[in-house]
């Protein structure tokens, strides 16, 4: 597990409001006749920080590639920024240019540059002139300290810069939910922080973030809820220090014997 | 352990080492020659035999075709002079009959007061191809290539000029409805429009309104009819036509084969097998006769244009499949990340999965073309006068009657230069994208 932060967290605009910004409700899926997601009940308000955690295969990520409709849910329902996702093709794409993604392999676009992956959406989705679009993706990439590999091609960059720049890429689409699925687990140790940095600062700007990480020090510093998931449905959330201090269930217990032991 | 190793395992360098020369029969041809030639006592055997055997074709070869006859005007005449020459009996090629009946390779029957036209419409397809092939072509030059189409195919069947622009304004009807009325009526409708209007146009509207245009202004060249070409022409025509129409085809029906949508993947994978899996000949003999049957009778369709369709379909089936495997070897992470994004279908499709699918299927690809291309001789068989068919008319003449090599050797080579190109720009395409996306 990687020490975090080398200096104290901002916590002074991370504030939850009281408006929801995604509401599921009794949702479930199944692949072929195997149950993943089993009556998941989550509302998220705007300013959260929530850590999803929990052993693989227990759905955690199926659950938040469900947020943005990159996995169907077969009942209940998702409420992303007040629209509700159905199979109506408009809805999903408004709800997707309004939630960012990042993924554990990355995904940018080897064949366009740094730059172009950054303004691609911008300039085709949101029909933001290309100059303006330009400058919006430097000044994320500088945001994400790598304005100088702008014009150079993602196979050329380290894993951890890749992961910078897939954030950033994000970020130019101005979402106002981040999804973040496993975005450490492809890394080197000695860039899983400074992706874990950008995501810190993200946090302090105060957006909604949603994170399956195994990064427990992130989830302690950062999030204001952990939820522990097994077998496709959520266990237990509380506080990141009741969680970690105080966990009640027994596989929640057992989980976090298991990573925290050595 | 005792401590016995300190004194040798503790190493501090004092000076640091020059770089040098390797020794000479390392480097160079030296090193090569061994290594690839002289290996061993079997490879020393093989190169030997090889050498052997490059000398007893050239040595055959050369003189048959350095010796050649290049004037004279029949093929009697041409064998007096090799006798006269080299003494009866040595063999020498005539290539008199290529400076004697070259135009007819190239032009077929094609009048010769017009070979201007062809030659034209050649020069100004390569500048219709020059921006698409080459990017460090000015990007302004690709209305050359949207205009060439039909001013290349005016200046070879002649006629009037307002029936290529009539066939243009049909394009610019699908366009204004798809760019003026798609706002408003949705943009399922508005495609489907823009399909249908312009072929009831083209079908019903186009002919009349290009004749009564004509009609008022003529503005026409003389017409030739498509009996009268042959040749390279018509090997270039059908192939240049079969490349260009097949590719966007092809892959829309890849597309089509990976759909999740029922009828469109079903009718994808149909179209596919059903056209791969009967022979070419077929295709251009039911081209040819059947499709007489089947068209309502009066209506005039090119033999040509037949060919064409049948050509580009029959190849469009196997870009298809080559495309299907670019699309295939993709990972699922770069779909994700595009619809992430919140691209549509044909936004992923066209800035994200195509440039990377096609980049990774440009051997296949260029090798459906050089396929293609060369099966462009087949149309032999259903009586058009492609290089092959030109050559056994050359022969029925009583000057040229027994020629067979020289005409089959200049046809090879023809051919030869074609796809040799075709397949070096791949190789150059290839290594510039690898440059560029690593």
């Amino acid at each position: 597990m990687s020490e975090l932060a080398t200096r104290e967290v901002d916590r002074s605009q991370m504030k939850v409001s009281d408006e929801v910004a995604i509401q599921i409700t009794k949702m479930n899926k199944w692949y072929g006749t195997f149950h993943v997601l089993r009556d998941i009940d989550l509302t998220v308000y705007r300013g959260e920080r929530i850590v999803i955690a929990g052993p693989s295969g227990s759905g955690k990520s199926t659950m938040i590639r469900c947020i943005n409709r990159l996995e169907e849910h077969q009942a209940g329902s998702i409420v992303v920024d007040g629209i509700e996702l159905s199979s109506d093709l408009k809805n999903i794409d408004k709800i997707r240019s309004e939630v960012g993604m990042c993924f554990q392999h990355f995904n940018l676009f080897p064949h366009l540059t740094i730059l172009e992956n950054c303004t691609l959406a911008p300039i085709w989705v949101r029909k933001i002139p290309k100059k303006q679009a330009e400058e919006t993706a430097m000044h994320f990439l500088e945001k994400v300290k790598i304005p100088e590999q702008a014009h150079k091609y993602p196979g050329q960059l380290s894993g951890g810069q890749q992961q910078r720049v897939a954030i950033a890429r994000s970020l130019c689409m101005k979402p106002r939910i981040m999804l973040f699925d496993e975005p450490t687990s492809a890394l080197d140790p000695e860039m899983i922080k400074e992706v874990l940095d950008t995501m810190v600062e993200l946090a302090e700007e105060g957006m909604t973030m949603l994170c399956v990480t195994h990064e427990m020090g992130f989830a302690r510093q950062v999030a204001n809820r952990v939820i522990f998931m097994d077998a496709g449905q959520i266990v237990e959330q509380n506080e990141p220090e009741e969680f970690f201090n105080n966990p009640r269930h027994e596989r929640t217990k057992l989980f976090l014997s298991q990573i925290l032991g050595h | 352990m005792s401590d016995t190793h300190a004194q040798t395992v503790a190493f501090v360098r004092d000076t640091m080492l020059d770089q040098k020369d390797p020794p000479l029969n390392q480097v160079g041809a030296v090193k090569w020659i061994r290594e690839n030639l002289f290996s061993g006592w079997l490879n020393i055997l093989l190169t030997l035999a090889s050498l052997w055997v490059v000398y007893a074709v050239l040595s055959h070869l050369l003189p048959w075709a350095l010796r050649g006859v290049w004037d004279a005007s029949n093929l009697t005449q041409c064998r007096e002079i090799i006798a006269e020459r080299y003494g009866a009996g040595t063999s020498a090629a005539c290539w008199a009959v290529l400076t004697e009946r070259w135009p007819q390779l190239i032009f077929g029957f094609y009048p010769k007061e017009l070979y201007w036209r062809p030659i034209l419409a050649f020069l100004i397809f390569l500048a219709a191809v020059a921006p698409v092939l080459f990017s460090a072509v000015p990007r302004k030059m690709l209305w050359v290539s949207a205009l060439a189409p039909f001013v290349l195919f005016w200046l070879i069947w002649g006629g009037s000029l307002w029936g290529p622009i009539a066939a243009i304004l049909g394009f610019v009807i699908g366009w204004a409805i798809l760019t003026f009325a798609a706002p408003k009526i949705g943009t399922l409708l508005a495609v489907i429009l823009a399909i249908v209007v312009p072929l009831f146009y083209w079908l019903v509207i186009c002919g009349p309104l290009s004749d009564a245009l004509a009609s008022v202004v003529p503005l026409s060249l003389r017409a030739v009819a498509t009996q009268k070409m042959g040749g390279f022409l018509l090997a270039t025509i059908i192939g240049v036509s079969g490349i260009v129409l097949s590719l966007p085809l092809g892959i829309l029906l890849a597309l089509g084969r990976q759909s999740d949508m029922f009828i469109i993947n079903k009718f994808s994978v149909a179209f596919i097998e059903i056209i791969r899996g009967v022979p070419l000949i077929v295709w251009l003999f039911t081209a040819s006769l059947l499709l007489n049957y089947f068209l309502p009778p009066g209506t005039n369709f090119d033999l040509m244009l037949r060919v064409i369709i049948m050509v580009t379909l029959f190849s469009a089936a196997y870009i298809a499949e080559v495309v299907r495997g670019g699309l295939a070897a993709l990972p699922k992470g770069q779909y994700e990340a595009a619809d992430a994004l919140g691209l549509d279908y044909w936004k992923s499709m066209r800035l994200v999965i195509l440039p990377q699918a096609l980049k990774i299927s440009i051997p296949g690809i260029v090798n459906t073309f050089i396929g293609l291309f060369k099966d462009t001789t087949l149309v032999v068989f259903i009586g058009l006068l492609d290089p092959i068919g030109l050559s056994s008319s050359i022969r029925a003449t009583t000057d040229w009657n027994g020629v067979y090599w020289e005409l089959f050797v200049f046809i090879g080579l023809c051919f030869f230069v074609f796809c040799f190109s075709m397949g070096r720009y791949s190789l150059f395409l290839e290594k510039k994208l690898r440059r560029e996306h690593r």
